[in-house]
């Protein structure tokens, strides 16, 4: 496996981070960053990193003419679903009122998550 | 036209948004009952409505909401208040009349002109985006060139996608989110390029919007040209030298049908402007005092309107105490107490660019005040100290500060007790061995 570089996101210092990887492909070692903050991220950001997904979608109905209603994952999901849940979300429509928790589609992309609203949108 | 008769109302909130309605509820817990926000949009909630993302809340709320769910938090707690409030209502102008009230013309489609008189008004109007025309690209005038924020609202808001192909200008947040956003629409976006040799931008935006998806980042580069006549048909990008001017030689080809600008935000002054208050130079907001009142008395600022945030949290909390400082005053102006307080201005020095406030009357610090403002380049192991008549009084370590991210230091009512006869105060960034 070969080596990963990363900027870190726990500060404003962006700290460059490179991780090896043995023969087993486990960490071997992890270094660029200052604090443990950078390792313990850099640690989760090449095993199993995650995302909160946010989106929109449209809606009907709506007594004020609105024609889109944010939403967004329930949960983190892993970073590689990040495009089956937006495809997911393809040509997706929901009736107004919608308000803010409203799960609009269960266990997205089979996440586990599911997709809710975020706005309220009468 | 005959002369309009003045509604009456205390407190007046321009503008809904996070600082406005942050605004609102901090005169209300201070005992102001008469006030009312006017918004122009048809909801409450400002920007935040557009920003649909996550990463709002963190200071205040211990979690992650997304712009939308934290405006509503803050539209719940003016609702269970009562707080009124008029949307689609435009404000024209704020002026002072001579008996120090101020008059507020606004005009909406249900009422026409209705023209206010006020005791005190709060500015939170926010902030709008740099446009091409602050950026002297050459080129024709085609479709196709947005403000990022502009982008932001077709996609979420009107739910059309601008553009197939993007280059991307600035990479402050705005445009990181929108790189991030139009890719997920189906769009391709091609590059970033910062005219800075380092981003405006979080980190973590840099890292989940542009790294994710494998969007290169050019630093020190620039837009040289756009090409197209009608619409967008390419944009070239060079690299510029420290002087900040394209090098020649350096210069790419880009064939895309959308050029998205993320350029910098703007103070909306307009109001603040023709009211004839002091504007800072360097934030494009009102000098203000402790209070957050401007140069003009029973007049107060609060969030984008008064300097560029980076985290909303910091404008709901600032526009809180413009709102307490507000209804403070029209109690004060009721019991004939307002008088002329003996005032120290804040120095600064070390690379710091700006602070806000400008001025202190020490007695008016009620609890603490937070003094925020932001250094002009990135700097690493420095400290904070804050000087009373040339005493260092406090200090805080930054293991790095960039103008990217706004700092604060922290004025206790306590401190200034000790030091009653301050006239000298002053902030300084120092090394920190």
């Amino acid at each position: 496996m070969e080596n990963r570089q990363l900027t870190c996101i726990g500060c404003p210092l962006g700290c460059q981070i490179e991780v090896f990887f043995d023969g087993s492909g486990a960490i071997s070692l992890i270094t660029g960053n200052s604090c443990q903050r950078g390792e313990t991220y850099a640690r989760k950001e090449v095993t199993a990193p995650v995302r909160i997904v946010t989106s929109s979608v449209r809606v009907y109905g709506s007594r004020k003419g609105e024609r889109m209603v944010p939403l967004r994952t329930s949960a983190e999901i892993p970073k590689e679903k990040i495009m089956d849940v937006i495809r997911d979300l393809r040509g997706v429509s929901v009736p107004c009122p919608v308000h803010i928790g409203d799960v609009l589609i269960r266990d997205i992309a089979g996440t586990g998550a599911d997709a809710v609203a975020t706005k309220e949108v009468e | 036209m005959g002369e309009l008769e003045r509604t009456k109302c205390r407190l007046l909130i321009i503008g809904g948004g996070p600082a406005g309605l942050a605004a609102a509820i901090g005169a209300y817990d201070e005992g102001e009952r008469d006030l009312m926000i006017l918004e122009r949009e048809t909801r409450l909630g400002g920007i935040l409505n557009q920003c649909i993302h996550n990463g709002f809340g963190l200071h205040t709320f211990q979690e992650e909401l997304t712009g939308p769910e934290y405006a509503q938090r803050y539209i719940d707690q003016v609702l269970e208040r009562g707080i009124p409030f008029r949307t689609d209502t435009m404000v024209m102008s704020v002026t002072k009349a001579e008996d120090g009230t101020k008059e507020v013309m606004t005009v909406s489609e249900e009422e026409g002109l209705v023209l206010y008189r006020a005791e005190a008004v709060v500015l939170a109007m926010g902030c709008r985006e740099r446009s091409r025309g602050a950026l002297n690209i050459p080129g024709f005038r085609p479709a196709g060139i947005f403000s990022a924020g502009t982008a932001q609202r077709l996609v979420n808001i009107e739910g059309y996608l601008p553009g197939r192909r993007v280059v991307i200008l600035g990479s402050g947040d705005i445009g990181l989110i929108m790189a991030r956003r139009m890719t997920l629409e189906g769009a391709k976006v091609l590059v970033c390029a910062e005219l800075m040799p380092y981003s405006g931008g979080l980190k973590r935006n840099i890292v989940q919007c542009l790294d994710d998806f494998g969007i290169p980042l050019k630093l020190s580069h620039t837009v040289v040209r756009i090409e197209g006549k009608e619409r967008v048909e390419g944009v070239v990008i060079a690299e510029v030298g420290p002087d900040r001017k394209p090098v020649k030689g350096t210069e790419e080809h880009y064939d895309c049908d959308t050029l998205l600008l993320s350029v910098g935000l703007l103070p909306e002054n307009e109001l603040t402007i023709g009211l004839g208050a002091n504007i800072s130079r360097t934030t494009n907001g009102p000098v203000v005092n402790e209070s957050l009142e401007c140069s003009v008395p029973g007049v107060f600022a609060a969030g984008n309107v008064l300097h560029v945030h980076d985290l909303v949290d910091y404008v709901s909390e600032e526009a809180r105490l413009a709102g307490q400082s507000a209804a403070r005053y029209i109690r004060e102006a009721e019991g004939g107490t307002v008088e002329e307080k003996a005032r120290v201005e804040v120095k600064f020095s070390g690379g710091i660019r700006y602070t806000v406030p400008t001025y202190i009357a020490p007695e008016k610090v009620h609890a603490f005040l937070k003094i925020r403002f932001r250094v002009g380049d990135v700097m690493t192991n420095r400290k904070v100290v804050l000087y009373l008549n040339g005493k260092a009084v406090s200090a805080k370590k930054r293991r790095v500060m960039a103008p990217g991210e706004m700092e604060e230091i922290v004025l206790t009512e306590k401190l200034l007790k000790k030091y009653p006869d301050v006239t000298d105060l002053e902030i300084k960034v120092e090394e920190d061995a």
